[in-house]
């Protein structure tokens, strides 16, 4: 073990420079456009992590021993040393102000000696090491409410449960997505609610939102994805595409040759343009990433996928893809009640068959996709059968199937 | 300042009602309080994406620092009349620290900076990691930089096609099943490879991601072209008291996690022996057994009893290349290439090994091709070779089902070069 990177970890400090008052006006003080090398510092990185390290952290890095959920969203962990801490998990929903980040801050300053932690889905972690403070904050996070009457810090997030969806910025910030996020999300979790504080599920359910099939986060492994999909060509805007795409790039950029060079005549002039074959169109959008004279959101075409069944987790089977099994949900903001239906019909069909640590992709594998489409009650259409590359590795080459409704006897 | 302009927002305000925390309460109250246009132009925008389903930001916009070619991501509304308080309205990612802990006082500071400088909402954190600063103007980029690096000591994360910042789980900070230090490895690489990550030289972007066990929390697995996954090479330590404290249901399985339903008694057998994916444990009543040289490290009976079972102490790491999300050949999950590496600083074998993909991926790749779309275009087995590693089988699943091996000139004795008359001497035509 590395003692080493051990005492690096004690000796570290928390930087002075964050006790500095900030100063607004000394960014413009500093840069001169004329010179902008000048007063430039460049590539110094993050700053070291041990000096964000609440003490007891600290102290007890590589020294855990065990440790145990004592309630939704409180574990308790425990080290070598008898040194206890419980971490208080909140969901939060990612898009946050600098006004929430400051309540983050007070609650840290008052419980936790001034030190919070995010993880990697959002929510977020306050480390208390008694019970009476834990006790104190459980109070204190469950009273702190929105105007509107939404928790500001729902605590839960461990265990079997719904934990908080990792998901992108659709309609709130970005530029090619086929839905929102944030609405979305928000729509799910108020109705997944008492599964994120609570234990009931066979096994913990990940799930995961992206915009579009770019999947700016791991969806594509998700016990319950949801992405954003569309459902038209892209438009071709031949009076603009030559001055603002790279031509060869944009038939580059379509995985299946459906993009070709075209001149076109507009107002006696010749123009430089593309065509695209719509029948090869698989709607992936990499032509608009790559051209803004290609769009392709419709309000008509987009909608949802559903893909489910995936996991990154080793634990008992290797990690794995999820699988479509709803082609398309039209938008419906501002609360999508169809998809919000959808999952929850999943996520309960799952949690009443499942046994006991079973995913929901190794239920699915276990009882047969055929079970998993009539349980569910999901129609099965030709759309969840694979014809792009590599579709012969889901084709089902053995005896080895069930007779569900999907088989007409005659 | 000016009149703050409201805007109907009906089916946006639909959002605030639910116990989930709604961003829309959130971004309205700090609108209000700090007198930002932006606040609610950006939910009015919103309110009209609702309306036609569609989004209504621009297509890119090139913006950035001097000297850098990421970390800023320009971002224009088509709605300029309507919103003109988010007409420019770019993203900047500054790279986290490790894992994600912070102290009070440098969030406070970095919230006045954004006070200041932008919009005043943030994602806490970006996909990849980063803290994502959400929205500002052209003029104010480079007093956000200057901020940054002189008031916070703080640099950009990465975007475009270069390094993108890398992350970590909480490792061994917080959790007995780390067997790497992944905050150091973490920060070490972001150290090491800053030009790379600001600098973009690549076909596409390269991501590396490290956890501790192979639980993966940071999905290194599905996410990075690079996964450094912890691991073990000796045995599982088990103290057989608390084995035999969760078969007594002294000790709540898998730490408590399935607390709020009945599932009746634990049962060791059911629930860890016939679950372990290659059989290699058994209980035998009074203690638990287990044949480490055919345990493949799943982590299911450490997460299920981990008061009795703990990783090894010889540990290091595996590393896997290649994964990606669908566009555009489909999505990837990383492929192992190293079985096991010790993982101690310098880390000079890692980098030398990095360094190695690097230089092909960079020579051969395609604009916009990402390693694992690389590795599956030249093959698995050339890559290995080019990168300068030993072919063995803990890099497929199963052999091939095929007979086409390219078999080289050298590998056959007599060459290639051969003489149809002497063939014909033997066989007439």
């Amino acid at each position: 073990m590395s003692d080493q990177i051990y005492q690096k970890i004690q000796e570290a400090q928390l930087d002075e420079i964050f006790s500095k008052p900030y100063d607004p006006e000394l960014g413009e003080k500093l840069y001169n456009p004329q010179k902008p090398m000048e007063n430039r510092i460049t590539d110094i990185g993050p700053p070291y992590y041990a000096q964000f390290f609440p003490p007891v952290i600290k102290k007890n890095y590589g020294k855990w021993k065990s440790h145990e959920i004592v309630q939704p969203g409180v574990i308790k962990y425990t080290s070598e040393t008898g040194d206890v801490v419980y971490a208080v998990r909140c969901g939060t929903p990612r898009l946050i102000t600098t006004d929430y980040i400051r309540e983050v801050c007070e609650i840290a300053d008052k419980y936790c000696e001034g030190y919070v932690r995010w993880t990697t889905r959002n929510n977020i972690e306050f480390h208390v090491t008694d019970e009476e403070t834990l006790r104190n904050l459980l109070e204190d996070l469950k009273n702190r409410k929105h105007p509107g009457g939404s928790y500001k810090f729902p605590v839960g997030g461990t265990g079997a449960s719904v934990t908080n969806i990792v998901h992108t910025q659709g309609w709130v910030h970005c530029h090619t997505p086929a839905i929102d996020a944030s609405g979305v999300v928000k729509a799910v979790m108020d109705d997944l609610f008492e599964y994120f504080g609570s234990h009931k599920l066979p096994a913990q359910v990940r799930v995961a939102l992206a915009c579009c099939l770019n999947m700016c986060g791991a969806v594509h492994c998700s016990d319950i994805a949801i992405l954003g999909i569309h459902r038209k060509p892209p438009l071709v805007e031949d009076d603009r595409l030559e001055y603002v795409c790279e031509i060869p790039l944009v038939v580059a950029a379509c995985p299946l040759g459906a993009i070709k060079p075209a001149t076109v005549e507009i107002d006696g002039k010749k123009k430089k343009t593309v065509r695209v074959n719509e029948q090869r169109c698989m709607f992936c959008g990499n032509c608009y990433t790559m051209c803004p004279a290609m769009p392709l959101a419709d309000g008509e075409g987009d909608g949802i996928a559903i893909l489910v069944g995936g996991k990154i987790s080793n634990r008992v089977s290797p990690p794995k893809f999820s699988k479509l099994v709803i082609p398309y949900i039209p938008n419906e903001p501002p609360r999508w009640p169809t998809t919000v239906k959808w999952v929850r019909k999943i996520l309960e069909t799952y949690a009443q068959h499942a046994r006991k640590y079973e995913r929901l992709g190794e239920w699915a594998e276990r009882i047969g996709w055929e079970r998993f489409f009539e349980l569910c009650e999901i129609p099965f259409t030709e759309k969840t059968m694979d014809d792009y590359r590599l579709a012969y590795d889901t084709y089902r080459t053995s005896m080895h199937f069930k007779f569900t409704s999907h088989v007409e006897i005659k | 300042m000016s009149e703050i302009k409201k805007h109907d927002t009906q089916m946006v305000s639909e959002l605030k009602s639910g116990p989930w925390p709604s961003f829309v309460d959130d971004i309205e109250q700090y609108g209000e309080k700090h007198k930002k246009q932006a606040c609610f132009d950006l939910l009015g925008q919103l309110e009209l994406s609702y309306k036609h389903k569609e989004t209504h930001w621009k297509h890119g916009g090139i913006v950035g620092v001097f000297g850098y070619g990421g970390g800023v991501i320009g971002r224009y509304s088509d709605q300029q009349e309507k919103f003109p308080a988010i007409w420019a309205f770019h993203t900047i990612r500054v790279n986290q620290p490790a894992s994600k802990f912070y102290h009070t006082s440098a969030l406070r500071k970095l919230c006045e900076l954004w006070d200041n400088r932008g919009s005043g909402m943030t994602n806490f954190h970006g996909s990849t990691g980063d803290m994502v600063l959400l929205g500002t103007t052209t003029e104010q980029l480079e007093p956000v930089f200057f901020d940054l690096t002189h008031q916070m000591n703080m640099d950009l994360g990465g975007s475009g096609s270069n390094l993108r910042t890398p992350s970590c789980c909480i490792g061994k900070a917080r959790c007995e099943w780390s067997c790497i230090d992944t905050q150091e490895l973490c920060y070490d690489l972001t150290m090491t490879y800053q030009d790379e990550l600001h600098r973009p030289a690549f076909p596409y972007k390269f991501k590396f991601k490290i956890s501790g066990c192979p639980n993966d929390c940071v999905a290194a697995i599905a996410r990075a072209d690079f996964s450094i996954i912890g691991t073990w090479i000796d045995d599982i330590r088990i103290d057989q008291e608390a084995v035999k404290a969760y078969v007594g249901g002294e000790l709540k399985p898998n730490a408590g996690a399935h607390s709020d339903r009945d599932w009746g008694p634990f049962d060791i057998q059911k629930e860890v022996i016939d679950l372990c994916p290659t059989q290699c444990m058994y209980w035998d009543g009074e203690k638990l057994h287990i044949n480490n040289k055919e345990c493949n490290r799943c982590m299911h009976c450490i997460n299920v009893m981990p008061e009795a079972l703990r990783p090894g102490t010889d540990t290091g790491a595996t590393i896997l290349m290649g994964a990606k999300a669908p566009i555009l050949e489909g999505a990837q999950l990383s492929t192992v290439m190293i079985p096991f590496i010790r993982l101690e600083p310098p880390y000079d074998e890692l980098k030398e090994i990095i360094e190695n993909v690097w230089m092909f991926w960079m020579e051969e790749g395609k604009n916009r091709e990402r390693l694992g779309e690389l590795m599956q275009r030249v093959g698995l087995a050339n890559f290995v070779e080019i990168v300068k590693l030993k072919h063995i089988p803990q890099m497929i699943r199963e052999p091939r089902s095929n007979p086409y091996v390219f078999w080289k000139e050298e590998e056959v004795p007599g060459g290639w070069k051969r003489d149809i008359k002497e063939f014909r001497e033997r066989h007439p035509a």
